[in-house]
């Protein structure tokens, strides 16, 4: 039975009506990663004995009618989150030893829901790109044309569900890591409100932007795994103690007389013209459906970019000066001395973008720049909060495009950083303000995905998720599987 | 050199450990003397993914010491992170206070020798992390890193620049001191680095306004190498200036073992700490329910407890301030004279007099429980009955702090009640006067210094047990014949 086109949601049936065991279906979704780690490189490390035998545990539970709602079914983490016993690397040369000694609590939480791990997805260094092309493990190649991006962080997630290798995978988001690979590999992908999931055990890149989710073929598959995921944890001071809502359950409520803004800001010059009419495609669905459209001016969203590169590079210098090759992680041979030590560990186990942002971070910190870049873009955050809330007091959500244009080549932004950083102008604004914001395919440019981003106030997750289930109820354009991947 | 127009700056910078029972963001325990990194969990360890949780018992603790010095209690603070790469800071920063510390301005006052007292102003008390260790001893060739002390919670208590010698800035310390315990928030331990300061000292020729450059000395874990290292870095800095030298600002070490300080790194050299507010942690919010509820848990303060045990015994305001140096001495001073209650400035002599010395010559607190207050009490309350003298009573007590036993077993056991029959006395008197006739003819013939003579022969026949007053009364009586 093809089992690997299904999404989570309807695995999870077929496992509860025998149509399958979990044995099985972690072995399919095994032999198809293994199958095409070699033209995709999708994944980091490949759990096979372990996955197949909690699928053997899983059937059982199943068999005696326990475990929990996602027994049995196969999962992917990034592999920024920590997982104990295996090695977790953060796509660098610095962690490319690292066996973590705990499970991040995402992973946790999954884990006892029942989800089953079968790999750690390939990502950018640290989750620090656009594209997928800074992992020290090489780069994953794009499941729609293998000549491209798939776009990053979170490259290895996107690919994997776009190919059907996993039905879904964790990812996380700092400043449109899930959306921008969702959008660029035709998949669904959810960035919770900051604070909504735990990021105890997410390796840090920008502590105040880094935010866990999911990415999915459905978005009723990223509400399963959100109702599992989401939630206070007192391991983290920043999660936030308010209930979590059933958003499976809140997915079929009518979008009649649901508020759309449409930002100006996004549909400005640097968007594709193709790319613009596929998003306007959509938003007819959501007129038809019932929703009403408004324009909405949030006046300091173009800022977003230069504020987010102040910011998280800032975050990152501090957050990333625990590799020092005296704990764990990469150490240099034969250190002279503490510096030299210091010095060969972090220069050879950084690669070169890493690099470039722990600098960046390191110089506007520093004494008598800090209030001219720092506190500066500090404030500029605020103001493009904001914006936002401003324009929350008119329209419930916000719509637009995900990204500027579809994949691009690999190495084509590669010697430009600030091109590269400019693939996640849409996205980046939804970090600073720390709101939920999906990605969901929304139609094709020259056989390549385009992304709808929709923006919701913060914890408005259960309304994202129902926006994004009623367009995939209209349109198809979530199921389209890669042709060498169906 | 010579001081003489010059005058001191100081400034201290008083670390004190919070006696939590785990760390200021990790469950670990912070108890003393573990086997190296037995108490360090993979937060303190600085693991990748980890996250501080702020231990709300270190918060109560700072708002106590706020409160304990009248200073404003800060209704919104931030933790901050200072970066700096060592090897025993395991995430490369330290989670500190910067911009908005928990504690803002207050004062504590200081007695100097002279009996003056002296305002000290408190600019702010933060809250931070303490770092590891670095171990060298054992280990040739590579150093080793103890990360049990990684994490402590410590309250960094920042004074004003407002003390004007070393004398004045151990008495500032040793209150602060005082203060801490008797809040139950440190244990002050200073061997093993519970309450330690650094101290940052300049010299300006007398008259002016502006400040000297400073130089920090950093560590200084006694109150006589405070008193020391300042000493010596004002003459060194006063030596310095009048032969046209400079001082430069730095950080400097202070050697007990030659009893000097020296340069670790001047501020050219000093880090660019980075600070900024760590994203890790919200913003530390107290309303005003919490600060009341952690006032009504401030016990009598040293300064309150001076003013009472003066009024309340009628003692010296030296007396009580001795006797409030802890508040365990203070507790058993008042323990004593709850049984002696007529007799509080006895009490005070002898807690102050014998059993400090005992306790000094045996390196022990008063808290040992070595000699009970009601032991004691025991002890006095044979004076106020006259069963003993008090020299007697010195004798009773020194096999009391040797055995343990109660004054009454060893008058007892000794014989060395004292004589107050008036027949026996006079018996002695008798026998004495006949075996000294000529001692007798002398004072009879006017020698009057020979009183003391008989009084000495008395004593020594009856074995000091005669009580003075009664064989003073009949010694009048009966030597002039």
């Amino acid at each position: 039975m093809k089992t690997h086109t299904l999404s989570l949601t309807q695995l999870a049936k077929g496992l509860r009506a025998k149509e399958y065991s979990s044995v099985e279906l972690v072995r399919g979704f095994l032999d198809r990663i293994d199958a095409h780690q070699p033209t995709l490189n999708a994944m980091v490390t490949i759990l096979r004995e372990p996955a197949l035998a909690a699928a053997q545990a899983a059937d059982k539970d199943l068999a005696a009618g326990r475990g929990g709602p996602l027994t049995g079914l196969p999962l992917v983490h990034k592999d920024l989150f920590c997982t104990e016993g295996v090695l977790t690397t953060c796509g660098s040369h610095m962690l490319d030893n690292f066996v973590s000694p705990y499970d991040a609590t995402v992973v946790a939480k999954l884990k006892s829901a029942g989800a089953i791990t079968l790999a750690k997805a390939n990502m950018d260094e640290f989750a620090m790109g656009s594209s997928n092309e800074t992992s020290y493990f090489g780069p994953v190649r794009n499941p729609w044309n293998t000549d491209l991006v798939p776009g990053g962080s979170s490259g290895g997630s996107a690919a994997a569900v776009a190919a059907r290798l996993i039905p879904a995978a964790t990812a996380t988001d700092t400043g449109g890591s899930i959306r921008q690979p969702a959008a660029l590999c035709g998949v669904t992908g959810i960035k919770p409100t900051y604070g909504r999931v735990s990021r105890y055990g997410m390796i840090a890149f920008a502590s105040s932007l880094d935010q866990g989710g999911v990415i999915t073929t459905t978005a009723a598959d990223a509400a399963l795994l959100m109702r599992e995921m989401s939630g206070f944890d007192p391991n983290d001071s920043t999660s936030v103690d308010i209930p979590v809502p059933d958003y499976v359950a809140g997915l079929e409520a009518p979008l009649a007389g649901m508020k759309i803004g449409l930002l100006k800001e996004f549909f400005d010059k640097g968007l594709d013209a193709e790319n613009e009419k596929r998003i306007r495609d959509a938003l007819a669905v959501y007129e038809r459906l019932g929703a009403t459209l408004k324009e909405v001016s949030l006046p300091n969203l173009p800022l977003s970019v230069p504020a987010y590169y102040v910011v998280a590079p800032a975050e990152c210098s501090s957050n990333l000066a625990r590799f020092d090759g005296v704990r764990f992680g990469h150490r240099a041979k034969d250190p002279r001395d503490l510096m030299d030590l210091y010095k060969r560990s972090r220069g050879e186990g950084f690669g070169a973008e890493v690099k470039r942002r722990i600098m960046t971070g390191t110089y506007v910190l520093s004494a008598g720049y800090y209030d001219a870049y720092y506190l500066k873009a500090q404030k500029v955050r605020q103001l493009i909060a904001d914006d936002f809330k401003r324009a929350f007091g008119e329209v419930d959500v916000l719509m637009g495009p995900t990204t500027p244009t579809p994949a691009f080549p690999i190495g084509d932004k590669t010697s430009d950083p600030i091109t590269m950083y400019l693939n996640d102008i849409y996205t980046i604004g939804a970090n600073l303000a720390g709101l939920p914001a999906m990605s969901i395919p929304c139609g094709l440019v020259g056989g390549l995905p385009v992304g709808l981003q929709i923006v919701g106030p913060h914890f408005s997750e259960g309304r994202l998720l129902n926006a994004a289930h009623a367009f995939q109820k209209e349109t198809d354009w979530h199921s389209r599987v890669p042709e060498r991947f169906v | 050199m010579s001081e003489t127009g010059w005058e001191t700056v100081i400034g201290l910078e008083i670390h004190a450990q919070l006696a939590t029972k785990s760390k200021i963001f990790s469950g670990s325990a912070t108890a003393y003397g573990a086997p190296p990194n037995a108490q360090a969990n993979l937060v303190d360890l600085g693991y990748p993914g980890v996250l501080p949780v702020l231990n709300g018992e270190a918060v109560r603790m700072a708002v106590k010491f706020g409160l304990s010095i009248g200073a404003q209690i800060s209704r919104h603070s931030v933790f901050a992170r200072k970066n700096y790469f060592y090897p025993d800071l395991p995430k490369g920063y330290q989670i500190s206070q910067y911009e908005l510390p928990i504690v803002a301005k207050g004062s504590i006052e200081i007695v100097l020798d002279d009996g003056a007292r002296k305002v000290v102003g408190v600019t702010r008390a933060h809250l931070e992390e303490d770092a590891g260790k670095s171990l060298h001893e054992g280990l040739p060739g590579v150093s080793g890193i103890d990360l049990n002390r990684a994490g402590t919670p410590l309250v960094e208590i920042v004074s004003e620049p407002d003390m004007r010698s070393a004398k004045e800035a151990v008495a500032y310390m040793k209150k602060v001191h005082t203060l801490v315990r008797y809040l139950e928030i440190c244990d002050g331990n200073m061997q093993e680095g519970s309450f330690r300061c650094d101290a940052n000292v300049s010299v300006r020729k007398k008259g002016t306004e502006k400040f000297g450059t400073r130089a920090e000395i950093k560590n200084l874990n006694s109150f006589r190498f405070v008193e020391k290292a300042i000493n010596y870095e004002v003459a060194r800095q006063i030596d310095l200036l009048e032969s046209g030298g400079k001082v430069v600002q730095e950080t400097r070490l202070y050697d007990p073992d030659r009893d000097e300080t020296r340069s670790m790194r001047s501020k050219e050299e000093a880090n660019d700490y980075r600070y900024f507010p760590d994203p890790d942690l919200l913003p530390v919010e107290l309303d005003e329910k919490f600060v009341e509820t952690v006032r009504s848990t401030l016990p009598e303060l040293p300064d309150q407890k001076a003013v009472r045990l003066s009024s309340q015994y009628g003692l010296s305001a030296y007396d009580a301030g001795v006797l409030i140096a802890s508040r365990e001495l203070a507790d058993y001073y008042e323990a004593v004279v709850r049984e002696v209650p007529k007799e509080p400035k006895l009490a005070a002599n002898w807690v102050m007099g014998e059993l400090a010395a005992a306790l000094n010559k045996d390196g022990l607190e008063v808290q040992s429980g070595k000699l009970p207050a009601e032991r004691l009490a025991g002890l006095l309350k044979r004076i106020e009955d006259q069963t003993i003298s008090g020299k007697i009573a010195k004798e009773v007590f020194e096999a009391m702090w040797a055995t343990g036993a109660t004054a009454d077993a060893i008058i007892e056991e000794k014989g060395l009640k004292q004589i107050t029959d008036t027949s026996a006395i006079e018996k002695a008197i008798d026998e004495v006067m006949a075996k000294n006739p000529s001692q007798l003819a002398d004072f009879r013939a006017g020698k009057d210094k020979l009183f003391g003579f008989f009084v000495g022969q008395v004593m020594k026949a009856t074995g000091g047990k005669a009580n003075p007053a009664q064989l003073n009364e009949l010694l009048k009586k009966k030597l002039p014949g």
